[in-house]
């Protein structure tokens, strides 16, 4: 029988402001707040409001044969609930239908699980605490930001407990193999592959509304058809897109919602069910490893990461950022830990691609690839700063770590080593220098 | 051809055009340029006909064969003086002329640059009379008047090439002398080649002309020669080196350099600019600089001629053009080809064909000091617009510019008079 793993993903950039090489050192604020605060309304009001209403909708009509996964970055979710909290509201009550299920991901939407495996576990785990928290369930699933995927990422998320992940079913990975079947690891068997069928999802989230496209207007019986037309062994069909392709990529003017209302009920018709990425990768056995060498995403034409560290410029920025990596995560300073979470975000990288993909590429307030950049250099340079001034930069990180935390320790120390120096006080009086010397040294440092 | 200044007498950007632009048409083979020109130096190359006005008559003289052998340059033949002889139209004898019954030129601009214009569009007359030709082309406004003579005489079509506007030149206060000569030319033009998108919407709006005669055609650089190209790079570790090249006058924006420098200069103490060039504005600049109190990281090394510009160049790491106006500006086509990364203003046509410089808007110091700073501090930055820079001015020839004049003037005769 075949199932659809239907899933949407949630993320918006926290807007960098002009920052200019005067600013360094000066102001530390590095947000537009006017434009997150009009975007994330915006987005909100065309896309994430209707479209949510008519998922609860459908997940309500359709007595539980209707399923959906959804993921929010840790910063999409900040940022909703400063500005948009309606939406929140509407993804709890999803939440309550008992239809959704919410994977993990980064929390800062960031490109760390290709820099820094403790930074990336860090931003993981907060992401999964901060899901459990909202939804009550912690989640078994994991995307990474963009798809992006390699044997090593699976390894480690693998490795965190995860059951599954999502990524791209990439031409130049998959081969002749089809993405429609369930796959695993190449490094650790027991983490599932679920690849997405970038021609299905495209032709909703890409082509819906084209009028060129030769298959306009796509109906929803049209599409099922498709999907029900397969091989019979081919049995999981994943499409993944974000959820702001409902509304803002193809407007709601093109109906997309009527169709997505639609698909449940041609479904049945045709006998096949929605799954959650959850009970897919726990019913279904995989076919195979996927041998995933170099990372991919679902971003253009290459499926690659070159549309985020493409040139020099990009890959200059991403060093410079993650140079400081594991300095933030021995700081306790919040405003730092917060700022980190913005940088990383992968449009930053994106802002700055020289690539020339024959499609309008959407670069914020910057109106060039070295404008985006010199912006992002002015801010990380202030920030990395700020990062140094935490601790003597002449000590190198893992001094530093076990200094901290001895630093962390030391009252815990001192009252073991005063229970040692009363209990040899009482043994005998004449040892009791060398003990108390070493605990005023473990203080100084 | 008409135009007024030609390599290797070189005095701005439409000689470097000018040369490109024969020099593109002459390698397809089957074109036949002749370039006619106030005073030739008689060291042009000769790919193409030089016609010295100084050497067309027009007043008659009973001048012997080998007088002229003797008086003449070699590249004019006294068979050629003996044919403009034949077809002078007028009688010109109050005019001051030599013993051949030409008339002088100063070259260059002299003071009385509209008497010399004049005189030009009479010679021109005398050329069209007496030669064979299939499209009449002027450069810039000094040989409009020549170009339109010639057509009235020649009945062939007349094709303008707009290098600048007189609205680039004086921010707006234009010479109404110089309007209307550009006007009249326009006017009576067949084609309209301007340097850039920007001198098109100018000439279309301010000369009130009909878009469909006027047309893009970009300028292009020259490889270098492996002289120029030999001049080593200079690497600066310590202390960067930002560089303005260029007249010092209103139009090419040197004030701004000037403020965005400061700003730097408060951020950063590594960084040294250079003012390279003479002009009007010159002693406001350096009076500028002192008062911003950076006149200690300035330096004018006054107008660089010929080498010297690619010296100072490849001696730069950032150069920064920030025209108010600039209808192409070919400066930083030539910056890139020495590896240096340009800052150039969005008013600048050149702007227009390129994607590996930053633009910002001239008036915009703060983005235009951001950007200097980025370029000297981020050596990313620094080898990427190199390297991509290069590349991409490396694609832009005369070649493909001389096919583009080509196609236009085909079109141009085939639809002539129907």
């Amino acid at each position: 029988m075949k199932t659809i793993c239907l899933y949407f993903e949630i993320h918006n950039i926290i807007n960098l402001k002009r920052y200019r090489c005067f600013d360094i050192g000066r102001d530390h604020y590095y947000y537009d707040d006017y434009e997150n605060e009009r975007t994330i309304n915006d987005v909100a009001e065309r896309s994430y409001i209707p479209a949510l209403t008519t998922l609860i909708e459908m997940a309500k009509s359709n007595n539980g044969a209707f399923k959906v996964a959804l993921s929010a970055s840790g910063v999409a979710l900040e940022q909703l609930e400063t500005y948009a909290p309606r939406v929140i509201e509407l993804l709890h009550e999803l939440n309550e239908t008992g239809c959704v299920e919410f994977l993990c991901e980064p929390y800062s939407h960031g490109l760390s699980s290709l820099a820094n495996e403790e930074c990336f576990r860090d931003d993981v785990e907060r992401m999964r605490v901060k899901v459990k928290q909202m939804f009550g369930k912690a989640p078994k699933v994991f995307r990474n930001s963009s798809l992006i995927y390699s044997n090593e990422i699976g390894a480690i998320i693998a490795d965190m407990g995860f059951k599954g992940i999502l990524t791209e079913g990439a031409k130049h990975v998959l081969g002749w193999k089809s993405a429609h079947y369930l796959y695993h690891c190449a490094y650790n068997q027991n983490l599932k592959v679920l690849l997405r069928d970038y021609k299905l999802s495209d032709d909703i989230s890409l082509r819906f509304n084209n009028s060129e496209w030769n298959e306009y207007p796509l109906f929803a019986d049209k599409y099922i058809g498709w999907i029900a037309d397969m091989p019979q062994e081919e049995q999981v069909i994943n499409i993944f897109m974000e959820l702001s392709a409902l509304g803002v990529a193809q407007p709601l003017s093109s109906n997309i919602l009527e169709f997505l209302k639609a698909l449940p009920i041609c479904a049945k018709e045709k006998g096949i069910t929605f799954s959650t990425p959850t009970e897919i990768v726990t019913k279904l056995k995989s076919v195979d490893a996927v041998d995933v060498p170099y990372p991919m995403s679902w971003t253009d034409e290459e499926r690659d990461i070159s549309s985020f560290l493409g040139n020099i410029l990009q890959r200059e920025a991403f060093d410079k950022l993650y140079s400081v990596a594991e300095r933030v995560l021995l700081c306790q300073d919040r405003r730092i830990k917060q700022d980190w979470d913005y940088l990383q975000a992968s449009n930053n990288f994106r802002f700055m691609t020289t690539k020339n993909t024959g499609m309008h590429i959407e670069r914020g307030i910057y109106d060039s690839p070295f404008d985006a950049f010199t912006n992002y250099m002015n801010i990380v340079g202030d920030f990395i700063a700020r990062v140094n001034a935490q601790f003597p930069e002449d000590v190198d990180s893992e001094e530093l770590s076990s200094l901290l935390k001895m630093i962390a320790n030391q009252n815990d120390e001192i009252a073991a080593l005063n229970k040692e120096l009363a209990a040899l006080k009482k043994d005998a009086p004449a040892a009791k220098k060398e003990p108390a010397k070493r605990g005023r040294k473990k203080k100084e440092e | 051809m008409f135009g007024w200044e030609f390599p290797p007498k070189i005095l701005g950007g439409l000689a470097v055009a000018s040369y490109g632009i024969t020099k593109g048409l002459s390698l397809q083979g089957d074109v036949e340029t002749t370039f006619c020109l106030p005073k030739p130096t008689g060291e042009e190359e000769n790919f193409l006909k030089i016609i010295g006005m100084n050497q067309v008559p027009i007043v008659w003289r009973d001048v012997d064969y080998d007088y002229l052998k003797y008086r003449l340059p070699n590249y004019t033949s006294p068979e050629e003086y003996y044919s403009f002889r034949d077809h002078i139209y007028a009688d010109f004898s109050y005019m001051h002329v030599n013993d051949l019954g030409c008339m002088e030129f100063a070259g260059g601009y002299p003071q009385n640059l509209h008497e010399e214009i004049n005189n030009y569009s009479i010679i021109a007359g005398v050329i069209a009379r007496s030669r064979e030709f299939d499209i009449i082309h002027a450069h810039d406004w000094l040989t409009y008047p020549a170009g339109v003579h010639a057509k009235m005489v020649s009945g062939k079509p007349l094709c303008i090439h707009v290098h600048a506007t007189d609205f680039d030149r004086s921010r707006g206060q234009v010479n109404p002398t110089v309007y209307s000569i550009e006007k009249n030319g326009m006017d009576h033009a067949d084609c309209i080649m301007c340097v850039s998108e920007l001198t098109r919407q100018t000439v279309i709006n301010h000369y009130h002309q009909d878009p469909r005669k006027c047309v893009a055609m970009h300028n292009a650089v020259y490889p270098l020669s492996p002289e120029l190209d030999a001049i080593p790079r200079v690497e600066h570790p310590k202390e960067k080196v930002v560089t303005f090249l260029g007249r010092i006058t209103m139009q090419k924006g040197p004030e701004y350099f000037v403020e965005a420098a400061a700003l730097v200069l408060k951020r950063t103490k590594n960084i040294r600019f250079v003012f390279a060039g003479s002009g009007d504005m010159y002693e406001a600049m350096v009076n500028l600089a002192a008062e911003r109190g950076i006149a200690d990281r300035f330096h004018f090394p006054g107008f660089q001629r010929g080498k010297q510009v690619y010296e100072a160049y490849k001696n730069s790491d950032v150069f920064v053009m920030p025209s108010v106006s600039e209808p192409f500006g070919i400066a930083p086509l030539e910056a890139m080809q020495c590896g240096t990364p340009s800052i150039i203003s969005k008013q600048s046509g050149c702007g227009e064909i390129l994607t590996n410089v930053i633009k910002v808007d001239y008036w915009d110091i703060n983005a235009m000091a951001d950007a200097i700073y980025s370029i000297c501090t981020n050596p990313a930055l620094f080898k990427y617009l190199q390297e991509e820079g290069k590349k991409e001015v490396d694609e832009i020839t005369w070649e493909k510019v001389g096919l583009k004049h080509r196609a236009i003037y085909d079109e141009l005769i085939r639809n002539y008079n129907k």
